[in-house]
């Protein structure tokens, strides 16, 4: 149960002493209680009343953190079940199956995808190590997927054999996905011994909360959930039941990360995957496992994830600099337009539709679209100037032709004062009018 | 201690709008869940899948576009084909010709094309029209006339237009209309007040809330259908209570990842797998947001997400 600020303020020794920064315990006790600040603030409580707030303050939904060095990574910690309602945070991540006969075959597949969008690494960032009924070949096969340097996911319910595979590769912080009614106890300990995550599975939603219930008992509460492969409607009902338990009906024993086996569910149908995975993403799979990967697959389902693991508090926003479009070089027209990330998304595509070469320059305007920008002072005369000679554009582009967003023509004339020698051009109001007004500009 | 189940029940539910007439009338919406909790309680309408042909023929360009539609000469022929697509339960026919910055096809032409396409298929029909808002108005009112007792759902009023189109396909020819705005929950409902104080009644109404593929900008989609869906069925707000249709394809087949060449990005693989794997994953996202109905174009597409909504129900 959450607790008001009044319960808090009880505990707290109403000194007033300002060490936390604030000007009276009851102030201090009020920001607790919204979680604005962390109750380990205060210096002067009593241990016994840090260890019943930090319990009843503490998130609904753990923070279980994975993977070692560069690649940990977080999964869970989030507070709400509908981004609008303040933001998730920890974005889901992807993980590719292997198994010791076809880890040579994926893997190129799986390293192929590597690149950035909008400021993020986009790649498999997990690699799910499956557990066919052969030590020696699954230690092998452990082995060659930890020296990738990418996280493991050890789908293992063996016992004997998660421990010969973690004895190799537990320094990377693998997910031992493999705990089940029959095995937990077992499991439980080898996590423990090695440090790692448990993986907790069952048939049903019922077996499984009773499972984590009694891994909890042991004093275990570093865990994933995994949803099950039983059918589609089964591992979704899961999926969506866990995560609204923890936050909604705070009910702290689905207080975990969930694990979905998209590639299981769907065997064999890459499309069928795809939807899944598009699903899982939007409805609470913290790490969606798929049988492969493809480019195609990786470009649709990243930008979805990249968009819903945005703040709605602060636009997603691309880097101030020159990016050349169509073969431009510095010959070629320039463009301006804000960073705000859908607008630039927007207009460098329709631009490259057009086929003209030219150089997009984008301005650091905090990330507002044209209009807001411009209203904010964050987009003007001075701010195009002072973006010109910080990047150094006279030096770099030949061009002297600026062609300016159609919603702030306003600007034109101070524009021209501020860079004399260029010609300034306004562009339509709106990006659909791009390709046509540039065909009749190069014309 | 065993889970305890705590299914959400709310005051409110979407309201059902029929398209079409006959055996293969389609009804969308009435639920009171979250979108595809069939868990929580039963969904008695499963979304549907609606299949975009074009006035302009079918994407030559895309090879299982073309090779699903090979030989199909007429409207009516690619009618014909888009009905018989595994998992289709309406045809939407998109007249992007009629653009008056575009080909500017006449409306007496889009006309004959929509009867063309009614007389070949006894699926629901939903008219897509060509965005330009004045065009749109006269199109609407042309096909409402000419399509009378085909219960076509017209796509879309907008605040510009929605006073002619609600006289017309709502009022006088009795068809559907669907409400256009652009990813922003006030404008959605705004736009339904002001088409119900033209007297056009809620069940002759769906909603577009706007769309986007996958990665650009579909965080504003999905929030706004959440925020939506929330007000619908727990604040029981009425006027926001129509089923959502949404045109996915038009969004998912026009961004960069589904249209360069392989020639350009040759380690992005072939471009009609990118193209199907974004309208898949925007179509799915939609589907998991709230819409009632979503709109494809390509056959696998259409296969994988009716399967997709199948298993869920």
């Amino acid at each position: 149960m959450a607790l008001k600020g009044l319960d808090i303020f009880k505990l707290t020794p109403k000194t007033n002493c300002k060490e936390c920064g604030n000007p009276t315990c009851m102030a201090f006790a009020m920001k607790v209680a919204q979680g604005s600040v962390p109750i380990e603030k205060c210096p002067h409580l009593s241990a016994e009343a840090l260890a019943t707030l930090s319990e009843a303050t503490a998130p609904p939904m753990k923070s279980i953190k994975i993977g070692a060095g560069e690649a940990e990574h977080t999964l869970g910690g989030e507070t709400v079940l509908y981004r609008h309602d303040k933001t998730f945070v920890s974005r889901n991540l992807f993980a590719v199956s292997v198994c010791a006969s076809c880890f040579d075959e994926k893997l190129p597949e799986i390293e192929k995808i590597d690149y950035e969008r909008i400021g993020e690494r986009e790649y498999v960032e997990l690699i799910n190590c499956v557990y066919n009924g052969d030590k020696a070949a699954y230690v092998e096969l452990v082995k060659k997927a930890a020296a990738t340097g990418r996280t493991l996911v050890l789908e293992c319910q063996c016992p004997d054999a998660a421990r010969a595979a973690l004895e190799v590769c537990a320094a990377g912080k693998p997910v031992l996905n493999g705990a089940t009614p029959e095995n937990y106890e077992e499991m439980s300990k080898l996590a423990t011994e090695f440090g790692v995550v448990l993986g907790v599975t069952a048939g049903d939603i019922d077996a499984l909360y009773d499972t984590v219930a009694a891994i909890e008992k042991l004093g275990n509460k570093n865990l994933v959930v995994d949803v099950g492969v039983g059918s589609v409607k089964d591992a979704f009902a899961t999926a969506v039941q866990v995560r609204r338990a923890a936050l909604k009906d705070q009910d702290r024993t689905f207080g975990y990360p969930s694990i979905v086996n998209v590639g299981k569910l769907a065997a064999g149908d890459e499309n069928m995957q795809t939807a899944l995975a598009s699903l899982f993403t939007m409805k609470y799979g913290s790490i969606v496992v798929m049988e492969n990967m493809s480019y195609a697959q990786a470009l649709a389902l990243y930008g979805l994830r990249q968009n819903i693991y945005t703040d709605p508090q602060k636009p997603m926003k691309v880097e101030p600099g020159i990016y050349p479009l169509n073969g431009g070089d510095e010959n070629s027209v320039c463009v301006t337009t804000v960073d705000f990330a859908l607008t630039y998304f927007v207009v460098s595509g329709e631009l490259e539709r057009s086929g003209v070469p030219m150089n997009l320059l984008i301005s650091d305007a905090g990330g507002y679209s044209v209009l807001t920008a411009w209203a904010a002072g964050k987009l003007s005369a001075g701010s195009i100037e002072k973006f010109f000679k910080q990047f150094d554009i006279e030096g770099k582009i030949k061009n002297r032709t600026l062609v300016i967003p159609g919603k702030v023509a306003v600007l034109k004339g101070e524009i021209e004062e501020r860079l004399p020698g260029w010609k300034i051009v306004v562009a339509p109001n709106e990006a659909v009018g791009l390709v046509k007004f540039f065909k009749e500009l190069n014309a | 201690m065993a889970f305890k189940r705590n299914p959400q029940k709310f005051p409110g539910a979407t309201k059902t709008v029929v398209i079409g007439t006959g055996d293969r009338a389609v009804t969308l919406g009435g639920e009171n869940v979250m979108p595809l909790y069939s868990f929580d309680a039963p969904i008695e309408n499963r979304p549907k899948v609606g299949v975009e042909i074009s006035d302009s023929g079918y994407d030559k360009n895309v090879p299982g576009i073309a090779a699903y539609y090979a030989g199909a000469e007429t409207i009516a022929d690619i009618a014909k084909k888009a009905a018989a697509m595994p998992g289709a339960d309406f045809i939407a026919i998109s007249l992007e010709g009629a653009d008056p910055n575009g080909e500017n096809k006449s409306v007496d032409e889009c006309v004959e094309l929509c009867k063309a396409v009614g007389e070949a298929v006894d699926l629901p029909i939903v008219v897509l029209g060509c965005k330009n808002h004045d065009k749109d108005a006269k199109l609407f009112e042309k096909i409402s006339d000419a399509l009378q007792g085909k219960n076509i759902l017209v796509m879309s009023a907008s605040e510009e237009n929605y006073k002619t189109v609600s006289a017309s396909a709502g009022l006088a020819y009795s068809q559907k209309i669907g409400a256009e705005s652009a990813v922003d929950i006030n404008l959605a409902k705004q736009l339904n007040v002001l088409i119900s104080q033209m007297g056009v009644a809620a069940d002759n109404v769906v909603m577009n809330v706007g769309s986007a593929a996958a990665g650009y900008g579909f965080e504003y989609v999905a929030s706004t259908m959440d925020r939506v869906k929330a007000a619908a069925l727990a604040q029981n707000d009425n006027m926001l209570q129509n089923p959502i249709v949404t045109p996915v394809s038009d969004d998912a087949w026009s961004v960069k990842e589904s249209i360069v060449s392989e020639a350009d990005f040759p380690e992005w693989g072939p471009t009609e797998k990118r193209g199907v794997a974004m309208e898949i994953t925007t179509a799915a996202a939609c589907l998991a947001s709230g819409s009632n109905a979503v709109i494809l174009r390509h056959p696998e597409s259409v296969a994988a997400i009716a399967k997709f909504i199948g298993e869920l129900m």
